[in-house]
């Protein structure tokens, strides 16, 4: 029987294949392997590994090479432990940078001193739960997978093996950032070129940390002893911490991120799993790329911008004032109390005609 | 045997519960035994003011002043848990937010009301006039061991804010120390010269003393004051500004810098033991103290 809803259907089918451009032509694996390789060793954030802001003759492959590993993390000044698993030993993972119509090649190791299986799902990538399904691998265990960075822009990639073990992983740490810039460098709403001086890498995370009975946060000897306790947090949707690189405090003080007046600095900030909302107090951003892809005109003079959960956004800001600026997730509460704040040392000259005391605080004059 | 020590020890409990439950407003009540007090003797210090301090409309140091300190009576340790919790039972002082621990702990947890409604409980449960002390006999009495302002506060570059913004937030970062906030037994820093204990630990002490923001003239006078005694000041290892309301130093500093683990008290006792008239002295220094940019 051939149906009129079936018919519609093929109709409607036809139509969206005639609309759809031509398909790209496949590379073949022969041309992948005649490619040039390039073998980068990441390093941890906030920093991001040497790279080239437009890209240097045709695709590349590139080679990266992540090891998994399970392990308590102090996330707060009052030494609170989180049963924390990691790519590469940071919250949150190393940031990758390609350029788009490069291969990444990830080699994944779950060395065999963990206790789980993990994965990898990159939002950059197509098909295949983003990688995950052909990225498990047991403790003991490692797995290389190839994919091809089409679309340019900040994406978050995740551990998500399966069920309630995908939320438990990424909210234990696994979760990092790739970078997928345009083969001819990032440009502003005229498609003039723009070129920062700096880059900093901001993963935001949030735990769940379970309490006793005296309302004092919960050590566990291991994952497996903290999983029941911690998936009843999670499930109140209530995070006991918003953190900035892995802990409270992580990019302050000696740790705080350092720019000169007048230095064009990239900011990616990322959130695999909640909402939030990164303001530079006392900044702006002069061009936010707030879901992150490139191929969209970025945004200018943003206050606050918003990064969606389970995607990276990008910003970049010209200091004009030295000092020592806050970066916060403007939902205050998250900043000041939960931990989601870093800072900013920032030198060079200041000017007062942006600001000026022009009168000190003292009594209210009487007449 | 073991069975009858533990039904003698049951029957007792039950005996006591209820009288445990009433006593405190039993007549038959001994008055609470007064904490030991350390004798600080009359001594001239070098004193760093607290509070904020303008020069030509700019941060400048806290002038230190030559100060006549009276003697007097403060008490060894600072004041206990235990303490503290028997005036939050005779519904006296409101419960502190204290870490639940063990042991013999100073009281922490407690904001700069509570510090107050606790000496008024304590001076009439041990017939002693009790009350904070001011900076300056927190000075005096910590010795050796006064921290006082720990970061110059004047401005490097007249032209510049941010110099000093960054120079305090480096020097603040140079100083941090791992936390440590779990309140230790009193006793566990020891005692300092005059043989009073714990000052310059993990707990802050509340003062009488009231945060002010003083602009100077250029001689290095006073021009004008304004006293906010809805904040006051806390001595430790270093010196901090608290909101009278705040229990947490955590949350209670307005700054960037490094607040306080801990915030508790310990008292001096303005009775007995000294010559009336050095206790009258001191007295009036304290209110001296109060006022002084009033």
């Amino acid at each position: 029987m051939f149906t009129r809803r079936q018919a519609m259907i093929g109709a409607a089918a036809t139509a969206m294949l005639a609309a759809m451009p031509p398909m790209a032509a496949f590379a073949t694996e022969d041309q992948i392997a005649a490619l040039p390789r390039e073998r980068v060793k990441l390093v941890a954030p906030p920093f991001v590994h040497a790279h080239d802001q437009v890209a240097k003759g045709g695709p590349k492959v590139i080679e990266f090479t992540m090891a998994i590993e399970e392990k308590p993390v102090v996330i707060d000044d009052d030494g609170t432990v989180l049963q924390g698993m990691t790519f590469n030993g940071s919250i949150p993972g190393p940031m990758m940078v390609v350029h788009e119509g490069d291969y990444v090649e990830l080699t994944l190791v779950n060395p065999g001193s963990n206790s789980m299986p993990h994965n990898i799902d990159f939002h950059a990538a197509t098909g295949a739960l983003g990688g995950g399904a052909l990225t498990l691998v047991n403790p003991g265990e490692q797995v290389k997978l190839r994919f091809k960075a089409t679309r340019s822009g900040t994406f978050v990639y995740h551990c998500a093996p399966e069920g309630p073990m995908i939320p438990w992983h990424v909210v234990s740490g696994m979760a990092g950032t790739i970078m997928v810039l345009p083969r001819d460098g990032l440009k502003n709403e005229k498609g003039e070129p723009l070129t920062y001086d700096k880059v900093f890498y901001i993963g935001e995370n949030e735990f769940y940390i379970p309490r006793d009975e005296d309302g004092n946060f919960k050590t566990y000897e291991s994952h497996g002893d903290s999983y029941a306790d911690t998936l009843e947090v999670m499930k109140g949707l209530v995070p006991t911490h918003v953190v900035f690189n892995g802990a409270k405090g992580a990019l302050t003080g000696d740790n705080a991120m350092k720019a000169k007046v007048g230095e064009m600095v990239l900011i990616v900030h990322s959130q695999a799993n909640r909402d939030t909302r990164p303001h530079i107090i006392g900044g702006h951003g002069d061009y936010v790329w707030e879901e992150g892809k490139f191929a969209n005109p970025p945004a200018k003079d943003l206050e606050t911008w918003f990064i969606r959960g389970g995607s990276a956004g990008a910003a970049l800001y010209t200091f004009l004032q030295p000092g020592v600026y806050a970066y916060v997730n403007h939902n205050l509460i998250e900043a000041v109390e939960l931990g989601a704040t870093a800072h900013f040392v920032v030198e060079g000259e200041w000017r007062d005609d942006l600001m000026k005391q022009v009168e000190a605080p003292g009594p209210i004059p009487t007449n | 045997m073991a069975i009858t020590l533990l039904e003698a020890s049951f029957t007792s409990a039950a005996l006591v519960a209820p009288a445990l439950a009433l006593g405190l407003q039993a007549p038959s009540e001994p008055p609470v035994p007064a904490a030991e007090t350390v004798t600080i003797a009359e001594q001239v210090l070098d004193f760093p003011l607290p509070g904020e301090f303008l020069a030509d409309g700019r941060p400048a140091a806290a002038p230190t002043t030559r100060e006549d300190v009276a003697a007097f009576r403060i008490t060894k340790h600072q004041v206990s848990l235990a303490d503290y919790q028997r005036c939050a039972a005779a519904g006296a002082c409101a419960a502190a937010d204290a870490r639940a621990t063990h042991g013999d702990v100073p009281v922490t947890g407690v904001n700069w009301t509570d510090a107050q409604a606790y000496a008024r409980w304590y001076s009439e449960v041990t017939d002693g006039k009790w009350r904070l002390p001011t900076a300056l006999e927190a000075a005096a009495a910590a010795g050796e061991r006064f921290g006082g302002e720990s970061f110059a506060a004047g401005a490097d570059d007249p032209g510049n804010p941010a110099v000093r913004w960054i120079r305090r937030y480096r020097e603040e970062a140079a100083a941090k120390r791992p936390a440590d906030p779990e309140p230790k037994p009193r006793g566990h820093y020891g005692p300092n010269s005059f043989g009073v204990e714990d000052f310059g630990g993990n707990v802050w002490e509340w003062t009488s003393t009231c945060y002010s923001r003083v602009t100077l003239t250029a001689e290095g006078g006073v021009e004008s004051a304004v006293e906010n005694c809805g904040v006051h000041v806390l001595e430790g290892r270093h010196r901090a500004y608290m909101s009278n309301f705040v229990r947490d130093g955590k949350s209670g500093g307005c700054a960037v810098g490094t607040p306080p683990e801990n915030l508790g008290f310990r008292l001096v006792r303005d009775d007995g033991g000294l010559p009336a008239i050095a206790a009258l002295k001191a007295r009036l220094r304290s209110v001296i103290d109060m006022f002084r940019y009033s």
